[in-house]
């Protein structure tokens, strides 16, 4: 990055214009100048960069943020209340809009849970299948992360991009299940749906299509100088405190945490792919921007491993039209687009489960937000709420 | 919408003796046995207004012709789905490693449990040393990151709250989870001081539970707003009384639910 030393912007004061560094260096200065009364600024919870109904209070010392308070629950639906008078089967479709910008992996982690109550295993093609539409997932949750995301620092090219591409994997769930959002495209014990002809088709044509396009979104951003001046050492998150925070997902392995659930405890089929686990180095926005893109990378590799060895078989396994999980509680987990979506649930027998607990990625994961912002300015805070990529919806839930 | 919240709101407060003594269809269910009682104390209230024709009907067809609708489905089914379902579900199992001996040699008596359940672990720890005990998991056995907190109710038993910590290990790639029983209104120390985490996650069981945690720097509601009443995640919340009463003060008509 020499290239950026050389910048006008970088000059000394009275060198050359004012540059962003001019600004970013204001705590170290003098700071008699700024000791104006402390202001507390309400962002949100109608605010186009918090992505849904995320309210921060942020204390400010001029343009320097002193802390936050995140307030949330503008969305709260009560899903967990809502398990306790739902039987298993009829809970299913209500995970999907959690984190609806990755349906199939909220339905992927509770079809998971309750299939381990039951003591049984989805069959192999069915396993398959699920890691297909999980993956796919995992890249469309991608995409909108990146392309709000640089929406909100300034490159308006990238949503424009990643949505039309995102189409393409809409329309492979759509043709699966009939639904493109919220898909409930996972039941207990299994797939419900067959794959429709031209299946394998249709997401081997998109692997070859999109790989290309991933090059377009790194082109236009990853050497992009104004997107690395924004994200490049703005939000730095360590590994011991992500840790702490109890931060997982993206954020986790971008601060050079190597940990991720699909290889720490597999689940479903993820034992048989060949794939990396991508992580940064200085934890930083501009880390996890790569760490995700390169995700997306190995998502096609497992999708096309996935889609070359889908066997043949039954896609169901052999369990009960009427679900009666036996008297007992479990913890499964699964790694979502956002981090550690985990399930766990409490079973007294009956038809209904006795108690749902979500552990929800984007929730645990706002947490951290007040460490990663604390000494940087307002326009960080947006950049560092988009890079968190939290899901409102799951947030509340 | 509303059959379920019916069938399962007036579950806490229905004394024992509504139940019809001596059926035979109970379940031998373990702790959480407020189920079935319950269901069959509403299959005697509520019967003949929900699914008259079902419930006097042959049991073994009407089973297994509903089963989507859960207050339909419920009470036929105890008897009904019992041949399929009673092949013994997995039980818990003793659980034996360096782990637990030396947690029974350091903590003795306040270790209660150490079992396995189809291959999770878990701890059943005396409430007066979660806190010791988490501060030992996290710092001589490497369970480093702490997964979540929550909170499940049983309001027949004495201690009505079971608090569960899930624990995790980088170290080892093991997973723990750590059990406690307290009863309403006790307080446990929070575990803010070993994981920032439980931060929020002890404020969303103090909205959902109304447990309360010492030394919590922020103890607040954080997903119901400030004026809320009660904790919905207990058994014993009214959701349709709550409901009627908003609907009434806020838009000033009957609730139709």
């Amino acid at each position: 990055m020499s290239d950026f030393e050389n910048d006008y912007r970088h000059a000394k004061p009275g060198q050359g214009g004012p540059g962003v560094k001019d600004y970013l260096d204001l705590d170290t200065k003098d700071e008699t100048f700024l000791d104006a009364n402390e202001l507390v600024l309400n962002m949100g919870p109608q605010h186009p960069s918090t992505h849904g109904v995320l309210r921060v209070i942020l204390k400010l010392d001029g343009e320097k943020v002193l802390g936050t308070e995140c307030v949330i629950g503008y969305l709260h639906r009560g899903v967990e209340k809502i398990a306790e008078n739902r039987t298993y089967a009829m809970f299913n479709p209500y995970v999907d809009r959690m984190d609806y910008v990755a349906a199939v992996s909220n339905g992927l982690g509770y079809c998971e849970a309750v299939e381990k109550l039951l003591n049984t295993e989805a069959p192999p093609r069915a396993q398959y299948i699920r890691v297909i539409l999980t993956e796919l997932c995992r890249i469309a949750s991608h995409q909108v992360w990146l392309g709000t995301h640089a929406l909100d620092i300034g490159a308006l090219t990238p949503l424009f991009y990643c949505f039309r591409d995102r189409e393409e994997i809409l329309k492979i769930f759509e043709k699966y299940c009939g639904a493109r959002l919220t898909t409930h495209a996972f039941r207990i014990g299994g797939c419900i749906y067959e794959t429709y002809d031209g299946f394998e088709q249709d997401c081997l044509k998109f692997c070859d299509a999109f790989l290309p396009k991933l090059d377009e979104y790194e082109e236009l951003l990853t050497t992009n100088r104004i997107w690395v001046r924004r994200t490049k050492g703005v939000g730095i998150l360590k590994p011991e405190d992500c840790i702490a925070l109890g931060v997982t997902g993206p954020v986790l392995r971008a601060a050079g945490v190597k940990w991720d659930l699909r290889k720490a405890q597999p689940y479903e089929c993820y034992n048989n792919f060949d794939f990396e686990i991508p992580t940064g180095l200085n934890g930083d926005t501009y880390d996890r921007y790569l760490v995700r893109i390169e995700e997306m990378r190995q998502a096609v590799r497992i999708i096309r491993q996935a889609v070359d060895g889908l066997p043949q078989g039954p896609i169901m396994a052999k369990i009960p039209k009427v679900l009666k999980p036996p008297v007992g509680e479990v913890y499964t987990s699964i790694e979502a687009p956002k981090g550690e979506l985990g399930y766990f649930i409490v079973s007294d027998g009956s038809l209904q489960p006795y108690r749902v607990r979500v552990r929800p990625p984007s929730f645990v994961n706002l947490q951290a937000l007040d460490k990663m912002v604390r000494g940087l300015l307002v326009a960080d805070v947006v950049a560092v709420i988009g890079t968190l990529d939290i899901v409102l919806g799951e947030v509340d839930r | 919408m509303a059959v379920p919240d019916e069938t399962k709101d007036p579950n806490p407060v229905l004394p024992e003796s509504n139940a019809p003594e001596g059926a035979p269809k109970t379940p031998p269910a373990g702790e959480p046995s407020s189920k079935p009682t319950a269901e069959q104390a509403t299959a005697q209230t509520q019967a003949p207004e929900t699914k008259p024709a079902a419930t006097v009907a042959p049991k073994p067809d009407a089973a297994a012709a509903k089963p989507p609708v859960p207050a339909a489905a419920a009470k036929p089914a105890a008897p009904a789905a019992k041949p399929p379902a009673k092949p013994e579900g997995p039980k818990p199992e003793p659980w034996d490693s360096e782990l637990v001996r030396k947690l029974k040699a350091q903590y003795g008596s306040g270790i209660k449990e150490a079992s396995t359940y189809v291959g999770q672990k878990y701890l059943v720890v005396d409430s007066s040393m979660v806190y010791e005990i988490l501060l030992h998991m996290r710092d001589d056995e490497l369970y480093d990151y702490l997964v979540d907190v929550t909170a499940v109710h049983y309001p027949k038993r004495e201690a009505q709250f079971d608090i569960v910590y899930i624990l995790y290990s980088f170290h080892n790639n093991e997973r723990v989870r750590l059990k406690t029983q307290i009863k309403d209104g006790d307080a446990l120390r929070s575990a803010f001081s070993i994981w920032p985490t439980a931060n929020w996650l002890e404020r969303e069981v103090f909205d959902m539970f109304g447990i309360s945690f010492g030394e919590h720097p922020d103890l607040k509601r954080i997903l119901l707003p400030e004026g809320w009443k009660g904790h919905p995640l207990r058994k014993d919340y009214p959701i349709l009384q709550q409901d009627t009463e908003w609907v009434k003060s806020n838009l000033g008509i009957e609730s139709g639910q």
